[in-house]
């Protein structure tokens, strides 16, 4: 499954993992792993919208396991140990003021996944990958 | 603490209709800070929040929060409202602000426990 993450959207934002959520939901999945994986996911979509502006989102669901993978063009991350440091933030300020941008984001993703990889490169964008079992 | 008993604590208004009224809530998290609620929460929890954007209700979904209490009388519009109905949360609205009715709760009997340390 694909999903288009909206350009710039914050409002909208979600919309992906509110539907990767409902599925998992009539597959019959344990609801402590569909709230992993949709917090994971969630958090990949917001950051997406937040620091680069849209992206995609791609989905596969197996009998064992899900993977999401948020993909984006945007700035890329210089310091992917730094991102990773709970409390640090480069979000703007009108995202704080909604509630979010504490610098919880990716370290929330790594918590909740069972396996999480991140790849970026500035100038060309963010690859993040999450894949959560349903069986562990 | 079932929801009709914390309305009446809080003096609060619910704003969805068709809510459970025997959901029994086990403990309290009061926070505007989402990304907060989603890296500490574990439990679902009465969420308290002076927040009213559509992220608050779209972070309670992705928590399994069942019901959402909004502080200091703030003002939710329809579509926000709507978007709770549509996945069962319960909205409610009370006057009081935030460090009063976490207050209010807590000597009534409600725990924070639930949230990671």
């Amino acid at each position: 499954m694909n999903y288009v993450l909206p350009v710039g959207d914050f409002l909208m934002a979600g919309e992906a993992s509110s539907n990767v959520k409902k599925i998992l939901n009539q597959l019959g999945i344990p609801p402590r792993i569909v709230k992993r994986t949709a917090v994971a996911m969630y958090e990949a979509e917001l950051n997406a919208v937040i620091h680069a502006y849209g992206g995609r989102a791609e989905v596969e669901i197996t009998k064992d396991f899900i993977v999401v993978e948020v993909i984006d063009d945007g700035p890329g991350i210089p310091d992917i140990e730094l991102a990773m440091t709970e409390g640090y933030s480069t979000a703007p300020d009108e995202i704080r003021e909604m509630g979010f941008g504490a610098g919880m984001g990716l370290p929330n993703i790594k918590r909740n996944a069972d396996e999480f990889s991140i790849e970026s490169e500035v100038g060309k964008g963010t690859r993040v990958r999450i894949v959560v079992y349903f069986n562990r | 603490m079932k929801v009709e008993e914390i309305v009446k604590i809080l003096d609060a208004e619910i704003l969805t209709s068709g809510h459970d009224p025997g959901l029994e809530i086990m403990h309290a998290c009061g926070s505007d800070l989402m990304s907060d609620v989603m890296a500490y929460v574990e439990e679902n929890v009465l969420l308290l929040t002076g927040l009213v954007s559509p992220q608050v209700i779209r972070t309670a979904e992705m928590m399994d929060i069942r019901v959402i209490c909004f502080v200091r009388g703030k003002n939710v519009t329809p579509s926000v409202i709507d978007m709770a109905r549509e996945r069962g949360i319960t909205l409610l609205v009370t006057r009081h602000p935030m460090f009063i009715a976490c207050g209010m709760l807590y000597s009534a009997g409600l725990r924070g426990k639930g949230v990671r340390d």
